[in-house]
């Protein structure tokens, strides 16, 4: 009998990440379900990593990727604070995480990021990827199982700037902090009454002037 | 097969025209569409409580005979089931009903696609009814189970249809499992779907003989709410029928237990409408010929 490849390294354990940036601000949220399958391995797992002062990772698809994932770039920016005194900015963090990614170009990490932060100047920035490290600066995203239905909602509500447009445009959204939290929460109370990998807690972190602070609302549980 | 049968058209039974061609299309590669599936915890159980009563107070009254005992007996079927329908990873119906009407003595909860749950309950359904005008008595548990594990064994498991048929007739209360290849199993509780585990897991350690009514509607619900939190196919509420002799009670969304967690006060608007530019109307009439009283098209 033919000899046939059929070793499968990858399961999706399911999750949406949603990041929304602000003039000052930036918000980072996803829910807390990690599954497979039909089956919930647990209601409580945070999908959301903070990567340096003012950079925060959330994170979908295969999470022990994800968390392979989240050790080579703390490992990365331990050496980075070793060789420069300080903590990386988020975009320098971008740039890393896409390399990362691209480095596994031909056996990926399974992993659907999205990273939120401030800028040097502080501004809120988001930065959304695909699993081999393509990724753009952009105003606001949405990444995992719920992706599809959470996204067409924030293109309505927070009509970007088209990124061709000359002198480049800010792409940040002209919410304030809490209207943001507000959206926020209700993509993800919408997008968990119809995608079954979404649901049970919904984790949101926030970053300001005054630092991070995180949130939390209860989601369905069916 | 005599002649006349092959001259007069098929009645009944499915088309199968197409059959050719979309083996043909999946071997180049075209994905067939997915259908509705019903997820799915679907349960059952028979409860049978005795109740000690005075058998013969009247006659005691009369012939001053020694007080005697009995017991008596209500019996009957609970059937549950859970209200989210699936297209894969997306819930498709949010309250969707799979305790399907067989006879008035006589329901089915359905999972699997639900095309075929719905279409194979509705047809031996009817089947039942006519052979009640025929026969003017009360349709029985066995001949809605032998109804439909015929039609589901004749399609070899291509009707996926999984259901819990209960019922209670001149013999007394019934509970049966059927698969979708046509086996059968008769329990006194039952469980199918997708979160059947879950289900069953609720029965094994919960279910004794002798149940009461309300204690037999809280194990069904017990056991459904295990299946809609833990099984990621099943959701939303819990549906409840109860089935007792001459008497049949459907408690639709007896539990809800999943409100919306989260709406905005404020509320949402869609700024900018989609806009009518400009509107041409072309009459068809002007562009062709039109010949009045023409033949009329074949068949």
């Amino acid at each position: 009998m033919k000899q046939q490849a059929n070793w499968s390294p990858y399961d999706n354990n399911g999750g949406t990440c949603v990041a929304i940036a602000g003039a000052d601000y930036c918000v980072v949220a996803s829910d807390t379900r990690m599954s497979t399958g039909y089956s919930i391995l647990t209601r409580d797992y945070s999908k959301i990593c903070q990567l340096a002062e003012k950079s925060v990772m959330a994170s979908s698809g295969f999470q022990a990727d994800v968390r392979a994932l989240q050790k080579v770039l703390a490992a990365r920016h331990a050496i980075y604070q070793h060789q420069h005194n300080k903590q990386m900015s988020c975009p320098a963090m971008a740039q890393l995480l896409s390399n990362t990614l691209y480095y596994k170009r031909f056996f990926p990490y399974y992993a659907f990021n999205v990273l939120g932060g401030l800028d040097s100047e502080g501004k809120g920035c988001v930065f959304t990827y695909d699993a081999v490290g393509s990724y753009e600066r952009v105003g606001y995203s949405s990444q995992g199982s719920g992706s599809t239905l959470i996204m067409p909602f924030l293109d309505n509500q927070l009509k970007s700037p088209s990124p061709l447009l000359l002198p480049a445009q800010d792409a940040v959204t002209p919410l304030s902090e809490s209207e943001a939290i507000d959206l926020v929460k209700t993509c993800f109370a919408s997008a968990t009454e119809r995608d079954i990998y979404t649901g049970d807690k919904l984790e949101i972190v926030v970053l300001n002037v005054s630092g991070i602070r995180r949130e939390y609302m209860e989601l369905r549980k069916d | 097969m005599g002649k006349a049968a092959v001259d007069v058209p098929m009645k009944g039974g499915f088309s199968f025209d197409h059959y050719r061609r979309n083996e043909m299309l999946s071997n180049k590669g075209l994905k067939p569409p997915s259908f509705l599936k019903t997820g799915t915890t679907i349960v059952g159980l028979i409860f049978q409580v005795r109740i000690l009563g005075i058998y013969s107070y009247l006659r005691r009254c009369l012939f001053n005979s020694p007080l005697m005992f009995a017991f008596y007996v209500q019996d009957g079927v609970i059937l549950g089931a859970d209200t989210r329908a699936t297209e894969g990873p997306i819930v498709a119906d949010k309250n969707c009903e799979k305790i399907h009407y067989m006879a008035p003595n006589i329901y089915c909860c359905g999972a699997g696609t639900a095309a075929d749950t719905e279409a194979v309950t509705d047809m031996v359904s009817s089947q039942l009814q006519l052979h009640r005008y025929h026969t003017s008595r009360e349709s029985r548990v066995v001949t809605a189970l032998s109804l439909l594990k015929s039609h589901l064994f004749s399609y070899q498991g291509h009707v996926s249809a999984a259901l819990v048929l209960g019922g209670v007739d001149v013999t007394g209360p019934h509970l049966h499992t059927i698969y979708p290849h046509g086996s059968t199993d008769t329990l006194p509780f039952a469980t199918m779907g997708s979160g059947s585990l879950a289900a069953m897991a609720v029965f094994e350690s919960k279910y004794r003989e002798g149940l009461a009514r309300d204690e037999g509607i809280k194990l069904v619900t017990e056991a459904i709410c295990s299946g809609i939190f833990n099984d990621l196919g099943s959701g939303s509420n819990v549906d409840v029928c109860v089935i007792t002799k001459g008497q049949t009670e459907y408690l639709r969304n007896l539990q809800t237990p999943n409100p919306r967690t989260y709406v905005n006060e404020r509320g949402y608007s869609f700024s900018k409408k989609t806009e009518v530019l400009s509107t041409k109307i072309t009459p068809l009439k002007e562009l062709v010929e039109v010949i009045e009283g023409g033949d009329a098209m074949e068949e």
